[in-house]
Formats: C-alpha cells, sequence, structure tokens
C-alpha cells in the first residue's frame, strides 16, 4: 500500500516559512542548534530534529562549542541574510529555559523523541513533483561538473571571487550598513538578465563559460535546464546529502512507524515513481528464485536441495517471513555481512607497502562475524571499532575492534622516513574513515581544499589529528623479521582459554612443590655446597696469535681480540701456575661491544668456530707431552649444523677429535651469539705439573668460512670431581659466592645459592621436568593462540597542515582535532577530555549520531545495494556534490531514518528490505520496461548480478559438497598456482597450500595477501583492500573463465560434486536431474538435458578409452578420488559437473 | 557504478567483428533468438575514445622498467665535476632541505661515476660504456631525458607513481587505462601484458601487482603476468587428463546451456560470459602458442642472445616484440634488480649486461619489422642514485634521473633536459613523471586532460591534477 505524501499543511509554501524564519535566527543561534527543516512537519521521527547546519553557507561556523561558535557565527555578516526557516520551532522554544533547552537537544534519544513530539508541527516542503526544476536533483550537478573547479570551495583555484556553491554566489548579498553587498549571477525569473546564463551563451570565446580550456562543454539540455530553473526563481539548496533527513510520518502523528508501514512506504515510493516513469513492475519471483535470492543475499550460500524441498512444502502465509528469520539467524549471516564490511575497513593479512609482510589480524575478522550475528547494533559496532581502546576498561572485544585503526598498510621498508609515512598512514586514515562511514571524499583535501564539497584542507588534518594518538612507528624497522608491528593483543579462543587457565594451575601448583624448603633439599643443598669447587681463572706467562691478532690482556683475566682479522688462527696460550690435580678446563668465550654484533667470535655476526682444543705440558727439563682430555661439553652448541658435519651440530666434542673427523669441525654458537658461553673439557687423569713445568693450551680456529675466531676468552681450571660438565657450570655472579668459604657467605648470597640448587638438585628432576613440559605446553599454546593488532593511546602527536601535502613542509598551522566545519554541530555525548582535547571517542560518537546526515544515509544507501545490486545513490563512494543524485530521495531519507528509529538494528533493517514486495520482485522485465530503464533504476524489476568473488567459490564448494562451514579463525590457504609470489621479498615467500579443512573454508577466509591477492579472488573483483573499497566493479573476463574452467580448486569441486552425482540412485536423466536440482535448485529442460547427455555419453567414451585421462582428471585435488566408483564414469559426471559450475546462472543471483 | 561499467565491460568484449562462436548445435538449440549475433552487431567500436582526440604516431607501448632505480650517473646522464669532488663533501646548498633515504644523517659524500662515457653514433649521444650493444646500435635511434624527477624516494610508492600517477593505491596503472580508452588489437590474448626477469645483482626488490592492477577501472583492464614458469598464463592450461577436444566440447556445452539460459532470462550479462569462455578457449591455445619461440630463425636467436624460454630480459624482450606483432596495447617488462645500494661499479655494470642485449634486439627486431615507428619503447627507473656515496653504492634519488624512448614518434638521436653538474637535481627543462605520461598518451592519440574516469565524484585522470604537458619537444 503506498502511503500518500504528506499534503502541505497550514497552506504555507516553504518559501514563505523560510521568510519568515530570518525574523528568529538570533535565537535559533543562540543554542547553538538551527535548521530550516527543523519541526517542518507532522508525525516527526526522532533524530531529525536538531543540530545540522545546512551547507547553504560553508563559512566558519561551528566548532565543539556549539554556542560560542553560534555567537561567532550570528556576527558573521554572510548570515545576515541567510534565510532560515523553522520560526514555529523558535516560537515554541522561547518559552524554555535556555540551559534547559541546551541540555535536551544534547541528550540522549529518548528525551529528543519527546521534545520533537511535544513540538508537533506542520511546516511543508516541496514535493518532488516532476515539473518544477530542482536545484540539487538537477542543477547542482551541473554545476558541480563544470564550474565548481572554478568556482567552487577552492579558495585558491576560484576565479573573479564567484563561488556558484553557495546562495549568497548565485543571488548575491545585499548591502547593508558595514556590509558591503556583491551581485548575483542569478535574476530570479529572468534567464535573460541573469549574468550565468549570459556567459553559458555567449559566443564571444572570451566570455563563453566554461572555458574551452577547461575541456569541459555544456550540453543543450543542460543548458535548458538552467535556463529553465532561472525561469522558476533559481532558488537554491544546500546539497542534499549534508541536509537533515526529509521524512514523512503518518497522520495521526506516531513517532515511529511499524514495520508493516515501512514496508508499505518503501514499496509506496518505489511504486509511485513507476506511475510517473509509466513502468509496469515485474510480478513476484518464483519462490524458487526468491529462495535462491535470499539464501545468497543474506547467507552467501546456495540452499541445498533439502532446504529447497522444505521451503516448497512449506505452505503457510509466513513461509517467506519465517525463511528470513532463519537466515538472519544463521553464523553464516554475519560470514556475509563480513565480506561486505572487511572491503569498506580495508581488512588484509598482509601490511601492503614492500615487502608486503604479514600480519596477524584476523581476530577482528572474528569480530566484524560475531557482531552482525549478535546483531550488535551499528553505533556500537562504530563506535567499539573507532576508538573500542577508549571506552572505560575496555573489554578484549572492544580491544580486538579498536584493531580497526591499525588495519592500514604499514611499511618495513630499509630508508623508509618515519615522518613520512606517519603522515602517510594519517591520510589513509582519514580517506578510510571518511569513506567507510560518511561517504565523502575528505582525502581530496589532503594538498588543496575540496573541489566539489564543502571540506577544506585544514578540515583533513583536523580529522587526521583525531588519530595522532594512535601508537605506532612510521618505519617498522626490523617488522620482516620479527612480524611485530606494533600493539597486539592475543585472543584465545574459549577452549585455549580453559586450557591456559588449567595450564597456569598446573605450573603453580609444581613450583610450589620446588619451592619448598624440605629438610631433605636443605641437607643436599649443605652437601652440594661443601662439595662445589671454584675454577681457578689460568694467570698467562705469554699469549701469542699465530696470525699476527692483537690478544689484549683484560682485567678480569680475559684477553680481548682485536686488530689484524684473519680469516684462520691459533691462540697459543701459556701458564706455569695450575692448581694441583687439575680435572678439567673450561674456555670461557665472552661478549665485547668492540665485536661483530658483539661478539663472542669475530666473524662479522659473531660467531666463532673453535676447531680444536688441545693442552700440552711442557716439563722442565724439555720434552711436552700431549693431556689426555675427554668428555667434551657446553653451555650451549649451534644446532644449525651444514651439510656433512658428521656430529649433526657444532658441539665442543668437534673440538676435541683430533680433527679426527675433518679439520673444520668444531664449537660455535650462531643461535645465541653476543652472550658469554663456556665449553668444559675433562682431563682423562688429575694433570698436576712440577716447579719449572708449564702448560701450553692451543685453540685452534681453522673454519673455511673466514674470521670464524674467538673474539675474548678466559681459560681456567677447577679440581673438583668429575663428572665436571658444562651443565653443572654457575652462573658467573654465583661463582664468586662459591669462591667465599660458606661463613662468609650473606643470607642473601645463600638465598640466591638455594635458588639456583633448586634449578639442579636432583631431588627436584622429577618436578623440574614436569614443569618443563608444562612451561613447552603453554608455550605452544600461545603461539597457536592468534593475536591481532589493536590500538593503544598514546599522548597525541603534533599535527600540522601540510601544505599540498609535504611532510616535510614544517610551517604549516599546528591543528588539534575537529569535526569538517561544514558538518560540524554540537553532539550528544562528546566529551572532549580533561585539556580540552576531542578523542577518537568523540568522533566515533559523533559519526553515529542520529542527526549525522550523512551515516545512516551512506550505510543504508550501501545496505540497499547488498539487496538490490545498485545503491539508491548509485555512487557508494561519494555522497558529495559529485556523487549521484538518489533515484529515490526519500526512500534513502526513509530508510536511513528506519536506522536510527530501530536503534541501529542491521537485522531488522534488511529483513524490513528484503520482505517489501519491491525486493520480491522478478528479475524478467518485458522488453519495453528494459528499454525504457535499462539500468533499473526505478526497480519495476529486481537485479541480476554476478555473486561476489568469495561467493563464487562458497557457491561452488557447497554444491560439491567439500565446503567446511567452521567459522571464524586464522586465514587460510586454498590452492594456489606455485611461483605466484615469486616477486615479493623481505622475505622471500613461497604459498604453502593449506592441509585438510583449510583448503575447503568460505572465500572470506582466504589469506588476503595486499599486493598479490589469491587470483582466482582477485580476478572476480575482489579488492586488494589497500585503500577502502565501497564498491566492487563486477566485471566479466576471459580470465574468470578460464578459473572457472582449469583452477584445481574448482576441478576438485567438481570432481567431488561427480561422486555424488555418480551415487545418486537411478539412470543417467536421474542422475541429471539431481545434478540441476543440486546445483541450480530446479529441474533441467528437455533441452538443457539434450546438452549435458550429450557431453556425458561423449565424456565417458572417451575416458572410458583411456583411463590414464580420468585418472589424471580424478587426481586434481588433495581429496583422494572415490575408489569404489567407476573412473570413466566419474570422470564423464566430471565434465558435467564443470559444466554446470561454469554456467552464467551458476554464478548469478537472479 | 556497476551497471555503467557492465556495459562498458560488455561493450569492449563483444564490440569485436569475426567472433565465431563454435558452440555445438547452438543453432539449432536457440532457435530464432540471437543472441550472438547481437553481440557482433554492436560494433567495431573496441575502447572508450572513439574517435581518438587526434591522430595517434603510435599503437603501442613496450615499457623496459628497470625495477630497484637504475643510477643514471653510471648509465646515462655523465658527470665529470662529480669525479673530481670524489669523496669531498656534496655541497649543502645542494642538499639542504632534500628528502634523503637510507643516508638519512650521515656524512654526504661526492662518489666518482663508475664508468666511462663516450659519444655514440652519428648522432653522438654521451652514453656509458656498460652498453656496447644498445650505444653502438642504437644510440642514434633513442631520445634520452634527462632531467626527470619523482615525488617518492621509496621504491614501494615510488613504482605505485611512476605507473599510476599517484602515492596511493587504488588508481589504474597507464596499461589499464590504454586499455581502457583504446582497447587492444587482439582478442585472443589480454591486452595488457606484464612479465618479469630477475637479474643476479642487488637487492631483488619487490614488486607488487598493484603495478598492474586496474585500480577503479573495471577488472578486465588489469594487466596480466606472463609467467617464466608453470603456466605462463595463470590458468591457462586445461586440467591434467582433459585434453583439447573434450576442453571444447565442456566449453560447448557450457555455450548451450548458457543460450539456452539467455532464452529464458534475457540476460544480456550471458551473451557477454559466452563470449568470454570463447576468448578463454582461444587464449588456451594461443598464448601457449606465443611463448613457444622454437620456430623463431636463427640469427633472431643469434640477435637476442637466447633460445628463449629462460626467463631473462632477453627472453622476455622477444616475447615482448611477438605481443606486440600480435597487437597487444601495452607491454610492461620488469628487470627487478637495480637497487645498487652497494657495489655500485660491478652491479650496474653487471645489471646492464643483462639487460643491453635483449634492448637493443628488441629495437633492431622492431625496426626491421618496420615496427618502431608505430611501436613507444620505453626505458627508466621509478627514480634515480644519489650522486653521494653509499658506501661503495649510492642510495635512492628522486630529483633527478634519466629515462630514455624509441620509436613511436619520439626523436631519434635526440638528448633533452639536464641535471646539475652533480647529477643531483633537474635543472634544465626538468620533466615530471606525470609530462611523461602525458606526452605518452598524446603519442597515442589521446587528449590527457580529456581522457578521465568518474571515481569518487571526480573526473580522475592517469596525469592527475597538477598541471602537466605534453613535451612537444621530445616528439617530431
Amino acid at each position: 500500500m503506498p502511503v500518500p505524501r504528506p499534503s502541505l499543511g497550514r497552506g504555507l509554501s516553504r518559501e514563505k516559512v523560510v521568510r519568515k524564519g530570518w525574523k528568529c535566527r538570533n535565537r535559533l543561534f543562540f543554542w547553538g542548534r538551527a535548521h530550516p527543516e527543523v519541526g517542518s512537519r507532522s508525525g516527526l521521527r526522532p533524530g531529525r530534529a536538531a543540530g545540522w547546519f545546512p551547507p547553504e553557507d560553508w563559512g566558519p561556523l561551528a566548532n565543539r562549542n556549539g554556542r560560542q561558535a553560534s555567537r561567532q557565527a550570528c556576527k558573521q555578516a554572510k548570515w545576515a541574510t541567510r534565510p532560515i526557516a523553522g520560526n514555529e520551532l523558535n516560537v515554541e522554544l522561547k518559552n524554555q529555559s535556555k540551559p534547559e533547552l541546551s541540555r535536551m537537544l544534547s541528550v540522549r534519544r529518548p528525551i529528543l523523541r519527546k521534545l520533537v513530539a511535544t513540538l508537533g508541527l506542520l511546516v511543508p516542503t516541496a514535493t518532488w513533483a516532476q515539473d518544477p526544476i530542482s536545484f540539487n536533483r538537477d542543477i547542482r550537478p551541473i554545476l558541480s561538473d563544470n564550474c565548481f573547479f572554478c568556482h567552487g570551495p577552492d579558495k585558491n583555484k576560484r576565479e573573479a571571487d564567484l563561488r556558484l556553491d553557495t546562495n549568497e554566489g548565485l543571488h548575491g548579498i545585499a548591502s547593508r550598513p558595514g556590509i558591503e553587498g556583491k551581485p548575483g549571477v542569478v535574476v530570479p525569473g529572468k534567464p535573460q538578465e541573469s549574468l550565468l546564463i549570459e556567459r553559458i551563451l555567449s559566443e564571444d570565446a572570451q566570455d563563453h563559460m566554461p572555458p574551452a580550456s577547461s575541456g569541459k562543454k555544456l550540453t543543450a539540455e543542460q543548458i535548458e535546464l538552467l535556463k529553465r530553473w532561472v525561469a522558476q526563481g533559481g532558488k537554491y539548496e544546500g546539497h542534499w546529502a549534508f541536509l537533515p533527513r526529509k521524512v514523512a510520518g503518518q497522520a495521526g502523528g506516531a513517532i515511529a512507524l511499524s514495520d508493516q508501514q515501512i514496508r508499505d512506504r518503501i514499496d509506496g515510493l518505489i511504486a509511485a515513481d513507476l506511475t510517473k516513469q509509466g513502468l509496469v513492475p515485474s510480478p513476484k519471483a518464483d519462490r524458487i528464485t526468491l529462495l535462491r535470492r535470499l539464501y545468497m543475499d543474506l547467507i552467501g550460500l546456495p540452499p541445498t536441495e533439502d532446504q529447497v524441498q522444505e521451503f516448497l512444502a512449506d505452505n503457510s502465509p509466513d513461509a517467506y517471513q519465517k525463511l528470513v528469520d532463519r537466515l538472519l539467524a544463521s553464523p553464516h549471516f554475519g560470514e556475509r555481512m563480513a565480506m561486505w564490511w572487511m572491503d569498506l575497513v580495508r581488512y588484509a593479512d598482509s601490511v601492503g607497502y614492500h615487502g608486503d609482510q604479514e600480519m596477524s589480524v584476523s581476530p577482528f575478522r572474528e569480530y566484524v562475524i560475531r557482531s552482525f550475528n549478535n546483531n550488535k547494533p551499528f553505533d556500537t559496532f562504530t563506535i567499539e571499532q573507532l576508538a573500542g581502546d577508549l571506552l572505560p576498561a575496555p573489554t578484549l572485544e572492544q580491544r580486538v575492534a579498536s584493531g580497526y585503526n591499525r588495519l592500514g598498510m604499514m611499511s618495513a621498508e630499509g630508508g623508509v622516513q618515519d615522518r613520512e609515512y606517519l603522515a602517510k598512514y594519517m591520510a589513509e586514515r582519514v580517506r578510510n574513515a571518511s569513506g567507510a562511514w560518511l561517504g565523502i571524499t575528505l582525502g581530496c583535501a589532503e594538498c588543496h581544499d575540496h573541489k566539489f564539497d564543502p571540506l577544506s584542507t585544514r578540515d583533513f588534518y583536523k580529522f587526521g589529528a583525531f588519530f595522532a594518538d594512535i601508537k605506532e612507528r612510521g618505519l617498522y624497522s626490523g617488522a620482516n623479521s620479527d612480524g611485530n608491528w606494533g600493539p597486539f593483543v592475543k585472543v584465545p579462543t574459549e577452549q585455549e582459554q580453559q586450557e591456559l587457565k588449567s595450564l597456569d594451575q598446573q605450573m603453580l601448583q609444581v613450583q610450589n612443590l620446588i619451592d619448598q624448603n624440605t629438610p631433605e633439599l636443605l641437607a643436599d643443598f649443605d652437601a652440594w655446597q661443601a662439595a662445589q669447587v671454584p675454577w681457578t681463572t689460568l694467570k698467562a706467562d705469554a699469549i701469542v696469535s699465530l696470525e699476527g691478532a692483537t690478544l689484549k690482556a683484560m682485567p678480569d683475566g680475559s684477553f680481548l681480540a682485536s686488530g689484524k682479522n684473519p680469516s684462520t688462527d691459533s691462540y697459543l696460550f701459556t701458564s706455569s701456575q695450575l692448581p694441583a690435580g687439575v680435572t678439567a678446563f673450561r674456555l670461557e668465550v665472552l661478549p665485547d661491544d668492540s665485536l661483530p654484533g658483539k661478539g663472542p667470535g669475530r666473524a662479522g655476526n659473531g660467531n666463532f668456530v673453535l676447531t680444536e682444543f688441545v693442552v700440552h705440558h711442557r716439563l722442565a727439563n724439555g720434552p711436552t707431552n700431549n693431556v689426555s682430555l675427554a668428555n667434551p661439553s657446553a653451555t650451549y652448541e649451534q644446532i644449525g649444523a651444514i651439510e656433512g658435519n658428521p656430529y649433526g651440530k657444532w658441539s665442543a666434542e668437534g673440538a676435541l677429535d683430533n680433527d679426527a673427523k675433518g679439520r673444520k669441525w668444531g664449537w660455535a654458537v650462531m643461535e645465541q651469539v653476543g652472550k658469554s658461553h663456556a665449553a668444559i673439557f675433562e682431563t682423562a687423569e688429575d694433570l698436576k705439573i712440577g716447579p719449572g713445568d708449564s702448560i701450553v693450551v692451543g685453540l685452534w680456529q681453522n673454519l673455511d668460512n673466514p674470521q670464524h675466531t674467538i673474539g675474548r676468552f678466559r681459560l681456567s681450571a677447577t679440581t673438583a670431581k668429575r663428572p665436571v660438565r658444562a651443565s653443572t657450570s654457575l652462573p658467573t655472579e654465583l661463582e664468586g659466592v662459591l669462591a667465599k668459604s660458606q661463613a662468609d657467605r650473606s643470607d642473601e648470597e645463600r638465598a640466591k645459592l638455594l635458588v639456583y640448587y633448586r634449578s639442579i638438585a636432583p631431588r627436584l628432576e622429577p618436578q623440574r621436568t614436569e614443569l618443563a613440559a608444562l612451561r613447552k605446553n603453554r608455550d605452544e599454546l600461545e603461539k597457536r593462540t592468534a593475536s591481532t593488532l589493536v590500538t593503544e593511546a598514546v599522548p597525541p602527536r603534533m599535527v600540522r597542515v601540510l601544505a599540498r601535502g609535504n611532510w616535510m613542509d614544517e610551517a604549516g598551522e599546528v591543528v588539534l582535532p575537529a569535526f569538517p566545519q561544514s558538518l560540524a554541530t554540537l553532539t550528544a555525548g562528546v566529551t572532549p577530555d580533561s585539556s580540552g582535547r576531542l578523542t577518537r571517542l568523540d568522533l566515533a560518537k559523533w559519526i553515529v549520531d542520529p542527526n549525522h546526515p550523512l551515516t545512516t544515509r551512506v550505510v543504508s544507501n550501501r545496505l540497499w545495494k547488498l539487496f538490490f545490486g545498485a545503491g539508491i545513490s548509485r555512487k557508494l563512494d561519494d555522497l558529495g556534490a559529485q556523487g549521484e543524485w538518489p533515484t529515490h530521495p526519500e526512500l534513502l531519507d526513509e530508510l536511513a531514518q528506519w536506522m536510527i528509529d530501530t536503534g541501529w538494528d542491521v537485522k531488522r533493517w534488511i529483513k524490513t528490505v528484503v520482505m517489501t514486495e519491491s525486493y520480491q520482485r522478478s528479475s524478467n522485465a518485458p522488453s519495453d520496461v528494459r528499454d525504457k530503464d535499462p539500468y533499473n533504476r526505478y526497480l519495476a524489476r529486481q537485479s541480476r548480478f554476478r555473486l561476489d568473488a568469495e561467493m563464487v567459490r562458497d557457491n561452488a564448494l557447497s554444491v560439491s559438497g567439500l565446503l567446511v562451514t567452521k567459522l571464524g579463525g586464522r586465514s587460510v590457504r586454498p590452492y594456489q598456482p606455485p611461483g605466484y609470489w615469486a616477486y615479493l621479498n623481505f622475505p622471500q615467500r613461497e604459498w604453502q597450500n593449506g592441509a585438510g579443512e583449510e583448503l575447503y573454508r568460505r572465500g572470506l577466509y582466504t589469506h588476503w595477501q595486499r599486493q598479490y591477492l589469491h587470483p582466482s579472488l582477485l580476478v572476480f573483483d575482489a579488492p586488494n583492500r589497500e585503500e577502502c573499497t565501497a564498491e566492487r566493479p563486477r566485471s566479466n573476463t576471459p580470465l574468470q573463465s578460464l578459473v572457472l574452467l582449469n583452477d584445481p580448486a574448482y576441478i576438485e569441486a567438481a570432481r567431488s560434486f561427480a561422486e555424488l552425482i555418480a551415487r545418486h540412485t537411478g539412470d543417467v536423466s536421474t542422475k541429471l536431474e539431481y545434478a540441476f536440482q543440486r546445483a541450480l535448485s530446479r529441474s533441467p529442460t528437455d533441452k538443457e538435458k539434450e546438452v549435458l547427455v550429450g557431453l556425458y555419453t561423449s565424456h565417458f567414451e572417451q575416458f572410458k578409452s583411456s583411463a590414464a585421462a580420468a585418472k589424471e582428471l580424478l587426481s586434481v585435488g588433495s581429496r583422494p578420488a572415490a575408489s569404489d566408483l567407476d573412473v570413466a564414469e566419474l570422470a564423464a559426471w566430471t565434465s558435467v559437473a564443470r559444466a554446470l559450475m561454469n554456467l552464467h546462472e551458476f554464478i548469478t543471483r537472479y | 557504478m556497476s551497471s555503467h561499467i557492465d556495459w562498458i565491460g560488455r561493450r569492449t568484449f563483444l564490440q569485436r567483428p569475426g567472433i565465431s562462436l563454435g558452440a555445438m548445435a547452438l543453432g539449432s538449440l536457440l532457435g530464432r533468438r540471437t543472441w550472438a549475433d547481437q553481440a557482433d552487431a554492436l560494433g567495431a567500436s573496441k575502447g572508450t575514445i572513439q574517435p581518438l582526440h587526434h591522430a595517434p604516431k603510435a599503437k603501442r607501448v613496450i615499457w623496459l622498467y628497470m625495477a630497484g632505480g637504475m643510477t643514471h650517473l653510471e648509465t646515462f646522464d655523465h658527470k665529470p665535476k662529480l669525479a673530481q669532488m670524489h669523496g669531498k663533501p656534496m655541497p649543502e646548498s645542494i642538499t639542504k632541505g632534500q628528502q634523503i633515504a637510507q643516508l638519512q644523517g650521515q656524512k654526504l659524500n661526492c662518489f666518482a661515476p663508475q664508468h666511462s662515457f663516450k659519444p655514440w653514433g652519428k648522432s653522438g649521444q654521451v652514453i656509458s660504456e656498460i652498453w656496447p650493444q644498445l650505444a653502438s646500435k642504437c644510440a642514434d635511434d633513442m631520445c634520452i631525458v634527462r632531467s626527470l624527477h619523482t615525488d617518492a624516494i621509496n621504491h614501494d610508492p615510488a613504482h605505485t607513481f611512476m605507473n599510476t600517477g599517484s602515492m596511493i593505491s587504488g588508481r589504474p596503472a597507464m596499461g589499464s587505462w590504454l586499455l581502457y580508452g583504446l582497447g587492444a588489437e587482439t582478442e585472443n590474448m589480454p591486452g595488457f601484458v606484464v612479465m618479469v626477469s630477475t637479474g643476479k645483482y642487488g637487492q631483488r626488490q619487490p614488486i607488487a601487482a598493484r603495478q598492474w592492477h586496474s585500480g577503479f577501472l573495471p577488472g578486465q583492464y588489469q594487466g596480466v603476468e606472463f609467467r617464466g614458469t608453470g603456466d605462463p598464463v595463470l590458468y591457462v592450461g586445461n586440467p591434467k587428463g582433459v585434453d583439447v577436444q573434450k576442453q571444447r566440447q565442456v566449453v560447448d556445452a557450457i555455450a548451450s546451456l548458457n543460450g539456452l539460459a539467455d532464452q529464458r532470462l534475457e540476460d544480456p550479462e550471458i551473451a557477454t560470459r559466452v563470449r568470454q569462455y570463447e576468448l578463454a578457449f582461444r587464449m588456451q591455445a594461443s598464448v601457449p602458442e606465443l611463448m613457444d619461440v622454437s620456430k623463431e630463425p636463427e640469427h633472431i636467436f643469434d640477435l637476442y642472445g637466447t633460445k628463449g624460454g629462460d626467463g631473462s630480459f632477453a627472453s622476455n624482450c622477444l616475447l615482448a616484440r611477438r605481443l606486440a606483432e600480435r597487437g597487444v596495447r601495452f607491454i610492461q617488462l620488469y628487470h627487478r634488480d637495480w637497487d645498487h645500494h652497494g657495489a655500485v661499479k660491478a652491479h650496474s655494470e653487471g645489471t646492464a649486461k643483462e639487460v643491453d642485449q635483449g634492448v637493443a634486439a628488441l629495437i633492431t627486431d622492431l625496426k626491421q619489422r618496420d615496427m618502431l615507428k608505430d611501436t613507444i619503447l620505453v626505458f627508466g627507473s621509478e627514480f634515480g642514485r644519489t650522486p653521494m656515496a653509499q658506501g661503495d653504492g649510492r642510495d635512492h634519488h628522486l630529483a633527478g634521473f634519466t629515462m630514455w624512448f624509441a620509436g613511436g614518434g619520439f626523436k631519434p638521436g635526440f638528448s633533452y633536459g639536464a641535471t646539475d653538474e652533480f647529477g643531483y637535481h633537474a635543472v634544465e627543462n626538468v620533466v615530471s613523471v606525470h609530462d611523461i605520461h602525458a606526452t605518452l598518451l598524446h603519442q597515442l592519440g589521446i587528449d590527457y586532460q580529456r581522457f578521465s574516469y568518474k571515481f569518487q565524484g571526480l573526473d580522475s585522470r592517469l596525469t592527475g591534477v597538477e598541471p602537466c604537458r605534453v613535451v612537444h619537444e621530445l616528439i617530431s
């Protein structure tokens, strides 16, 4: 039922109301919330009453302090002639005290509702009649496209000081005391006297507008329109999208419409236009088409045969509604909506710039899915993403949501300057937030005032300043190896959370056992202390590098190599002072700042290789004996053994083998450079030297990889009882303690020793083993647990206006966060911090203010596209002056209002739309309708469009039976051609296909590599998500055909589908029937059957004669082929399945 | 936007004469419905610029893209003064306030040109001796511009700027613009083809597919990468076990069923879809045919110094010629590895060697086929390298660098513009990246100011909003 248009009340023309309004403007301004449309109609619904200054003048108007701003604005001369309507509202309001009003208008919805309801005023607006020219609909697009570039908002480009985007520009300003008047270029009613028309018509090349140099030319039709508009009075309107919503109420003045009423209103508005256009609407679509449409639109998956049958069997009148409810309740609804939302907020799994390294943000995707499934109100959803971290005591979920701010591109490219990239990141955030929620192209104002919309460069940087508190780096140096892209949180699943908790408890219990001071342990401890013998640092009589390196004695008894850095070397250390009965020697290698990578080696990476450790005993009387060494051990041994290393690692054993297994193997510590290590070599027999004797310790360093020599080392010896192992060697700081007698040790030292002893006490070995195992489990669990980037607020960076976007320019004005001036107003709930600075939270609240003219329109317009194939305003990314005038402006406003009326209830909004008659229409239409309205702007029929990239995949997987419907989780890697990532670097990468169910997840879970998006998604127009994408193109290309024909994922799907067909009982015809039902939810026609029987028969014969070919085809993909089915039959059905899955109908939503 | 784009897309692909559909029994199944005829009847228009803005001088572009930032100081821009200044500080007047990449905060010392230069050919173009073949054979074909500057100092945004005219991603690459505006002269091949070779020197700088992305233009204008290994075009090979005949039969069945559906649904998009399957099927044959160079004569192999199929730059040059012959509109060959932060002497010589013969052969080959006159060869990098030393290498440099052109109406044996005596700033006849774009468009018959696409409410152009010009001095 169409709802009748509201009648013009009280016999007032809009013009009269406007004129009367002038008188009252001061009062309106005083409390800072004025708008001509306030209270203009009966049956007002909340959210449209207050607050938006119309962009009739883009002068500096309001800022966060609305009252002050209003006063300022009041003083501005140019406002003096600005027409203000809504005088009745003022009359009503003047009886209220000012503070009271202020309060009422700045608080929440219910109060506002009440206030508005009490007003109950009737002010008419012009209807969308055909005849009168509408400035916004008909004239503004012409002027914007052809004139605003030089006569628009950009003051730097403005010619002749003339603006054609403002009322005063068009109509001039009257002279008044103190105000210099200015003539207008439009004389209402008199095209022939209007300069605007004169210059357009001028044949003088000098005068003609637009000038030839602009490349612009007006069509005869456009000129005619302009003339008629002037003839009709040349009335100016602010840009529609910046004006408050215009919605009709019901007779009786109820606050909100019911679901049924709003549906009727939608259908009514569409029907009215159809009548006007002389278009006959298509009938309701058949039930199967409706069913498939709903499935695709609401969950992005096709119905199964059972679901089709179930729906067809349900003859109840509300069968359709029940289906809608069921689908909206499906967890797949959230997935479908996430596909839409993630394009806008540029969700991706890699950083985009340069090396395009991976970042971990999959919990954010899960947040989006969950939010839609739980029907989180869209305003909350918005606030959490922009400023979840700024909410009081944010939950993990809210912190995850705040990851929105961190989804932009980042760079780890060497040579990147922090400041430049911080500027880039900020600019991207401005583009994204203004694009995703506001549908304006604020990004254009980075370098210059916007050419077409009232957005200045200052607006851009002030908007950017909202994001100046986000903790980040410009250059993420090192992030290519450590993956650290700034603040993140771990987001364990519920199960992981429980496991973690349990592990922590167990670990605590074991630790308690270890920490207990049982008498037995203390007794062991005492015995151990008694048994410890300290190492004695050996003093050198002489030390020499055979290759001429300088070895300098250090105060701690160590030696530091410097000077010449030979490719190999041997150090000879002679000492005549040795404790009696040496049981072991120790070689400590020590870090030093003078060494590469802090050492302990002299190789570029800080490593060394000790290829042999030898000790000679030189007797005083001459002969020299080799000291026999055994049982080498080390505190750390390098694990990455190169090919041929007989020890499998760089072990100390290699340094004690008399080079039996090659002279280049030995002890090294690569993974642990920069720290001290020790190797210990036992003597086979207690070594004792006589007077005049000495020992010579030789450190051979003969690796063929040059300069792997030791940079700093110390030698010591012990006489402790064997075994002496590196694992029992003490931390250095405890050696001093042990060197003292027990009586001399302080309590603190004793406690330290005890702590250490617990880590080696044999008695505690079982507990330590258990603890280590638990810790390992925990570490692994932590590693498995997904992390996600989050926003952390820090003291905001200073933001300057950058002239022409040049980040090196430091002369620009310093700006604070503020809303774009032309859209600024006092907003409920905006609470600047103590310093008076606005925050991201304020920005978020401003965006979802019920009165914001853009947000609800933008969101409604984009949601509408999901269900009708195109927006009501077709330019989804720009509702500004250069956008497209909506085909159904009132409808868009109704839908936007409905979003507010439902409390941002997305599911209810969607249900309303898909329950309309308009939605349920057939997408077929007679040719005259198609000819008259080829783009289906008037919606006499439903639209038909190709499925989105992810859904093309989901549909094939679903029909094939392969689809894994698991929700959420990390991104997955379905088949991708080898080498597709060949041109990525830092690091170089090769895609590894996932395994098992990862291969069959829905498309939205595919790893989203910005620079090399999965080719089969890319080819179906999935965006690389480097920027906010409001609209994907829908192309139709040969490369798409190649994917569906040949991509192994689709071949595997076809052969899996073939298995289902082959297993279906019946003859070929019955099987075909089944295949059609499963793929397209309908029966084949005879002719269709004929084609496929032909294909089946031919291929069956061919595959029968070449079983090898059949087997090859059936081997595509990782899922094993059925072994119990005839291969020729299965292969032939695979061909049939391929044909079906390549049909246009298969990938199209009708 | 979508229906509009669909419409353009459809037109572009449908408005090709002479496509015969091989669908089996199509006529009898379709009866009187003539959707295929309709498709063909749409006319001969190929691109969206109809007619061209002016008579074109060239039909196609082969862009030899030296990725990584080729040093201009060792290759095409001779700076004797820099040799005199070797090791001395670069005057602060030159470097003050300039953007610096990896040399931030370091001493900026002059670094002498590492290779000698001499005049070549009749024109006496001064070129480094590391280009023996190119310089000796083609100096008189080259139009060298030594006064380029760009806006970005790091690889990723500089590539994006050079290819799309903007540092912000989401804009179409030049090849996409051309395909959109001019269409292609081939139906069996993508109209915008990219190939990449990797050298042995330098850092293997990554190259994002963004560089050949169609941005806000529809997907069919995207560049298609021809690969050295695996399927030359992704998914162009039949599935295992499926031979040409079986594939043909599957494609025919799809065409028949789509035709039947169109009778029922009257969806014009179906005709396009059928056309795309036919083109895809043809591509499955024509791409391998293109890649198979075995039938080229021996003297061609000698000329290029390769037998092809090895993924080298020279091999890609040979394929580029074959692509050009087949009517591909825009061919871009990346040779990545010009990022010589260290050892610029050895590495520039090595990398030049990898490129030298291929490019000389390509010019020679195009000339002998009389194709150079309507093919524009573009040779250059995303930026140049600093006159200052970075160890024994050079850092990224945006204020002055060299590109050169050949064929397609560019003045042969001609030099234009200059950097200062250090090779730092472009100072004489300065040319911007947008100027290059404008000039290339001009040669192809397009007025850059009139060639736009509505995106986010703006008439977006390849050349952006900043003023730029066609560099008429470069073209004859």
